[in-house]
């Protein structure tokens, strides 16, 4: 009855040849993102891993979606790739309606969530947590999405490592007003913890704004760091079962 | 025994150049009861006129909620009206579900036409036997479209169609220069004086006429029976009941004119036909 191995094998059905992402391979890490006094302000640095080895060094993991919204990812790179060519034909037809319409940050935002979601019941994820964040018609929204679709939004947001490291900070220091100045301070804080404690952070990162104006990436630029603090010289010291 | 050679089929081109089916669903809804959508910055009023079947039976609906932000008023078959409006309810259903957001106006009307001029060009359909008329707000503002069987769409300021509609859109072209500015209560009062034009020596009473309003602040919603008749009771519009001021067959072909030329002579004796049916609406079943 069940000598057949290839009948048994069309049991599971077609899709089981298929290929999905089983486990990502180049990613990036945190992503981090604050509402500030005029918009969004969003920092990535631009390391690509692969596994744990810094393969890449000038990945860039922020983009500008449209003229109101800004994406920022984490995770597998090549599956960033595919959701950016998704958004841009998504641009595209909206901007060939031409009629004043235009899709803005809370319409992207619900956009990729529905994207996420639906590769995720396909067992086919994308392996990506996207933070997405916008101004539009004065309105500021900053929104995350994590792989399997679940999403929100916040004052502020950071995916991975991010979300350990940076947002307690962000929950201690973050307010309403900032201005652009604290706002890239407070940012660069919190990249600086994750470069210190998250292995797979480079010291190259991006800090893009976003206003009702525009849009500006950064240049790529390092932070200055310092190692020489004592913690720092034998940290495994005392730790039991470490190396 | 056949009129024309060229009317058989809705995919048989005319040596005019014209294609007979498709005017003849366009004659579908001229035969409809009428129905008057106007507009302003931000509010739009849909009306129309309720004609029963029979003395026994109720009316038909003959105005639809799409969405919070869209509604139709339609004249023609109604049956081709419910079964558009279902397509625009999913489609505007299917724009929330993915963007949390409503549909533009504009949009959805270009779907709906394109819809419509499928069956144009297909030689195992007919066209829809309906005119709709959409009202909506969205991001630019308000906005009227008209949507006719043969899948064009025009943007009005205000607009009537049906049976006697020529008698609203005099009132209407009279009227229209002030739309923009008017306040949610002048549209509607316009939208009862327009659709009271439409009837042949009839009173105007709420139990004839219906009303919708979306606008800025207010989702769209038929208002209910008793509203409308104190509408009608606080503008006074019973009283003054005036005769119709032009015979319809003439003025019918201005209508025909601008829904893409052509019907000349075929909007002529349908209109006389309506005329002497006394605006029953016989294709609205």
């Amino acid at each position: 009855m069940h000598s057949n191995p290839a009948k048994n094998h069309s049991l599971v059905g077609p899709e089981a040849a298929s290929e999905r992402t089983l486990y990502p391979y180049v990613t990036g890490t945190s992503v981090v993102a604050i509402k500030y006094k005029d918009g969004i302000l969003m920092a990535a640095d631009m390391g690509g891993s692969y596994g744990s080895t810094l393969r890449y060094k000038s990945v860039e993991r922020l983009k500008l979606i449209g003229k109101h919204s800004l994406l920022g990812a984490s995770g597998e790179m090549s599956d960033f790739q595919e959701i950016l060519r998704n958004l841009d034909e998504l641009i595209l037809y909206d901007n060939m309606w031409d009629d004043g319409n235009s899709l803005g940050p809370k319409e992207v935002h619900s956009y990729l969530t529905r994207m996420m979601y639906n590769r995720r019941n396909k067992f086919d994820p994308l392996w990506n947590s996207l933070v997405l964040g916008g101004v539009k018609n004065g309105q500021k929204y900053l929104g995350m999405v994590s792989m399997i679709g679940v999403n929100f939004e916040d004052d502020h947001v950071a995916t991975g490592f991010g979300n350990h490291l940076a947002r307690p900070i962000l929950r201690d220091e973050w307010h309403e007003n900032l201005t652009f100045e604290e706002g890239v301070k407070l940012l660069e804080k919190c990249m600086r913890v994750l470069l210190y404690r998250d292995r797979s952070a480079v010291n190259k990162l991006q800090i893009a704004k976003i206003t009702e104006v525009g849009v500006t990436i950064s240049q790529p630029y390092s932070l200055k760091t310092f190692w020489g603090y004592s913690a720092f010289h034998n940290p495994t010291v005392g730790a039991e079962g470490s190396w | 025994m056949f009129r024309n050679q060229y009317d058989t089929d809705v995919t048989t081109w005319s040596p005019a150049g014209r294609l007979f089916q498709v005017e003849y669903a366009m004659e579908a809804v001229k035969q409809g009861s009428a129905a008057i959508g106007l507009r302003s910055k931000t509010h739009v009023v849909l009306a129309c006129v309720n004609k029963a079947n029979s003395e026994l039976s109720s009316h038909q609906k003959k105005i639809f909620k799409v969405d919070d932000h869209i509604g139709v008023a339609i004249a023609g078959l109604t049956a081709d009206g419910r079964v558009l409006s279902r397509y625009m309810r999913s489609e505007c259903i299917n724009h929330s579900f993915t963007y949390e957001s409503p549909l533009p106006v504009g949009r959805l009307v270009v779907q709906l036409a394109d819809k419509a001029q499928v069956c144009t060009q297909r030689s195992w359909k007919r066209p829809f036997g309906v005119g709709l008329l959409v009202g909506g707000l969205d991001e630019s503002g308000a906005h009227l479209y008209y949507n006719c069987p043969s899948g064009n769409y025009f943007e009005y300021q205000a607009f009537a169609i049906g049976s006697r509609s020529q008698a609203a859109k005099t009132y209407l072209e009279r009227r229209f220069g002030n739309f923009m500015d008017s306040s949610r209560e002048d549209l509607i009062k316009d939208a009862l004086i327009a659709t009271r034009e439409t009837l042949q020596g009839e009173k105007l009473r709420s139990s004839i006429c219906t009303i919708a309003v979306v606008g800025v602040g207010e989702a769209f919603h038929i208002l209910d029976q008793e509203t409308v008749q104190q509408l009608i009771d606080t503008f006074e519009l019973v009283g003054e009941e005036e005769p119709a001021a032009e015979p319809d067959a003439p003025a019918e072909e201005g209508g025909a004119a601008e829904q893409g030329g052509g019907a000349a002579e075929q909007g002529g004796g349908a209109d006389q036909s309506a005329a002497a049916d006394e605006g029953v609406a016989p294709m609205e079943i």
